[in-house]
């Protein structure tokens, strides 16, 4: 749920922020327990008879009504967001309606400017990361500082995260102690550590006195609610709730697509969320606030501030891309992609990665800043496969290469490339012999080594591999081959 | 503020003005009628029944639960509670009547304070408003009685929630809320299990910034007649 500090990462594991959680491996039963703790007096249970506990058969159908909600909430998003701003006025918040990330920064400056703001906890929110709220509040001398753990070590140590869901998943337990020891110099030198509880529990006692010294506290929101003027958070960690609680000001980023109807609607958004994030039945923390402390209460911010922000949503409605604004972050898309899983995050370039990043980035960014993106995907499906809006998502890459093409974006070489090959495609008998010609003569060619160090117009890809020698033959001509001798 | 460019931008992609009328008010009905979407099965039980779910959720996730018969047996569970952890018996608790209408004294060694919690508590004693059975949930909403401070900054929050607060669904649980408050609280919680995080060499660790133990103590249930282990046979499923 963080960001480091102060450099900006090209490319972010936000869409967890809104989260908050930071691990792939998912909890629940089949996990291992941790080595100690009140797990250890857990006692027997039965499953009531003919069903299996915790079994959720519906989910297919719960997708259908997530999806449902979303396209409900869009087609109808004028009214919602005007239902919600009430309800937040009424509760005693502010809105500040936002176009772009210029008018959203200069407005989360002078909220915490006017509270005379020295620290800003953050929880990790991933429009937080699209607006680059970090860098414009150290600008101006307030000093931002992300809570979630594993972004806390990456900010220590001035690096990338290495992995959109597990920032730290590149490091061991000497990588924490040496940045530990080496940030937390007022700390005995001499002090051990030997258990990863003993990592927890000082990021846990330095980042405890941020969340209490902090004057204002921003997290972003993954629902917003009109009926009630509420935004929701998903964290497991905890540092988000701590983060609007603590501070006398707490400031809400969120996108305006986030506007959900009622409190049945997000409800039915989140069961589908916490299980397409993580795998949880339900993260630790689900939390929906409400303007600003009522009277008598012991706890809680002063001031509530909902920063709404369009930055490019509004012109996604309305074209093909409007489904794309059903994204709820749940980050299912990358986890099963396989480009995501070979290439990584840092690849994506910008704030979203994965298949859901494909296709959102060329939108708010422009498809001739990120027409590589949606070129980045080998069309296998998973990622819709998975969606809990139902996204279709290879669908909506699909436009974008088309677009792309329409307006020339593509280089010169390609689409060269691209009108040889429709050339022959579209001539299917010409296609079978220039290709069994090249596979024979490649295969003669290659045929000592098996593989070639070198070839012409490819000089890009055999800079790094060999390209192997084909054997002599095509697939095609194999599987006639194989037909006529009764084999398939 | 660009409130009027961004809804004038919206209904440009919309491809329509303003909503009409008759569509506005169908709107505000479905805001006033809240309808419900599809309800897992998972909870659509008999109350005892959630009442064990509950439970087992619960531990699932890595909590605990101490079944009393009355609130008479509260102190005991609590200090016990307190010494099988090697806790000390100092606790923060939340003001709440239903709290404080406990016999503590009954205890004398229990120390107890009411209020906020604060960053230096170790312990605090939480009023509980609703289990959730499908998922193990404990829904704590906000009140000057219930300081959110209190889910948040111990390392330990025991929970005392009555067994008739226990409910099916999420969506049970708000029409609970409902029925009780007129607004909307200023913060609802949804709380399962422990705090946590597996930032650290990918290895699940507990109490991360929240707390690192949660412990529900379940009013109102009688153990003698606490049929959970009765279905053995359905385990295997």
């Amino acid at each position: 749920m963080a960001f480091a500090r102060p450099r900006r990462y090209l490319l972010s594991h936000a869409h967890l922020d809104v989260l908050g959680v930071q691990r792939k491996r998912p909890f629940g039963s089949g996990q291992r327990r941790p080595a100690e703790g009140p797990g250890a007096q857990r006692a027997e249970f039965h499953r009531p008879p003919g069903r299996r506990r915790g079994a959720l058969p519906e989910f297919e159908r719960l997708r259908d009504t997530a999806r449902d909600i979303k396209n409900h909430a869009l087609a109808n998003l004028d009214f919602y967001l005007e239902a919600y701003e009430a309800k937040v006025l009424e509760s005693g918040g502010k809105v500040y309606w936002c176009a772009d990330a210029e008018e959203a920064r200069n407005v989360v400056l002078t909220i915490c400017q006017e509270a005379g703001a020295k620290t800003v906890t953050k929880g990790k929110s991933m429009i937080g990361e699209e607006i680059a709220i970090n860098d414009h509040l150290e600008r101006h001398g307030i000093n931002p500082i992300e809570t979630d753990l594993g972004e806390y070590i990456i900010q220590l140590r001035h690096e990338l995260p290495s992995h959109i869901i597990a920032p730290a998943f590149h490091l061991n337990m000497e990588d924490w102690e040496a940045a530990f020891r080496k940030a937390h110099t007022d700390l005995p030198p001499d002090r051990t550590f030997t258990k990863r509880r003993d990592i927890l529990n000082e990021a846990r006692t330095k980042l405890r006195s941020s969340f209490l010294a902090a004057d204002v506290g921003i997290t972003g929101a993954n629902f917003l609610v009109a009926e009630t003027g509420s935004s929701v958070i998903v964290t497991n960690e905890g540092n988000g709730d701590l983060t609007q609680t603590l501070p006398r000001v707490h400031i809400v980023l969120a996108s305006i697509e986030k506007c959900v109807p009622t409190l049945e609607d997000a409800t039915s958004l989140l069961r589908v969320l916490a299980r397409s994030a993580t795998g949880q039945d339900f993260s630790v923390y689900t939390t929906f606030s409400t303007g600003a402390r009522r009277p008598g209460d012991l706890d809680g911010p002063e001031e509530y501030h909902v920063v709404l922000i369009d930055n490019g949503r509004s012109a996604m409605l309305g074209t093909d891309f409007q489904e794309m604004l059903r994204c709820i972050r749940c980050a299912a898309c990358m986890n099963h992609c396989p480009v995501y899983g070979a290439v990584g995050g840092h690849a994506y370039g910008w704030v979203y990665p994965g298949p859901m990043g494909s296709v959102l980035t060329p939108g708010l960014i422009g498809v001739d800043q990120a027409g590589h993106l949606p070129n980045a995907s080998t069309f296998c499906g998973k990622c819709e496969s998975v969606c809990p809006v139902r996204i279709p998502l290879p669908k909506l890459m699909r436009h974008w290469r088309e677009r792309e093409f329409e307006r020339h974006l593509n280089p010169a070489a390609a689409r060269f490339g691209l009108g040889v090959w429709g050339f022959f495609v579209r001539r299917p008998g010409l296609y079978r012999m220039a290709t069994r010609a090249a596979a024979m003569g490649m295969g003669l060619f290659g045929r000592k080594k098996g593989r070639f160090g070198q070839m012409p117009l490819a000089g890009g890809w055999t800079q790094g591999r060999d390209m192997p020698a084909p054997e002599g033959d095509t697939f095609f001509a194999r599987y006639a081959k194989a037909q006529r001798a009764g084999r398939v | 503020m660009s409130k009027q460019s961004i809804l004038i931008a919206i209904r440009r992609g919309l491809k329509r003005g303003p909503l009409p009328a008759d569509q506005a008010t169908m709107l505000r009905e479905r805001l006033a009628t809240r309808p419900r979407h599809l309800i897992p099965a998972r909870s659509r039980v008999p109350h005892t029944e959630q009442i064990s779910l509950f439970k087992w959720n619960v531990e699932k996730e890595f909590g605990t639960v101490a079944v009393v018969p009355d609130v008479d047996a509260v102190p005991a569970a609590v200090a016990d509670y307190l010494a099988a952890q090697n806790l000390p018996g100092r606790v923060v608790m939340a003001p709440h009547p239903e709290l404080q209408a406990i016999p503590w004294s009954a205890r004398p060694l229990l120390e107890i304070r009411e209020g906020r919690a604060e960053g230096s508590d170790t312990v605090s004693v939480q009023h509980g408003f609703a289990g959730i059975a499908e998922t193990g949930t404990l829904m704590l909403p906000s009140a000057p009685e219930r300081p959110v401070t209190l889910n948040l900054l111990p390392e330990t929050e025991i929970v005392v929630l009555q067994a008739s607060a226990i409910v099916g669904a999420y969506e049970d649980a708000w029409d609970r809320l409902r029925a009780e408050r007129d607004a909307m609280p200023r913060n609802v919680m949804f709380v399962t299990g422990p705090s946590r995080s597996a930032d650290i060499e990918q290895t699940l660790e507990l109490g991360a910034h929240g707390p690192r133990r949660l412990h529900v103590v379940l009013v109102g249930v009688d153990p003698t007649t606490d049929h959970d282990h009765v279905e053995q046979n359905a385990d295997s499923a």
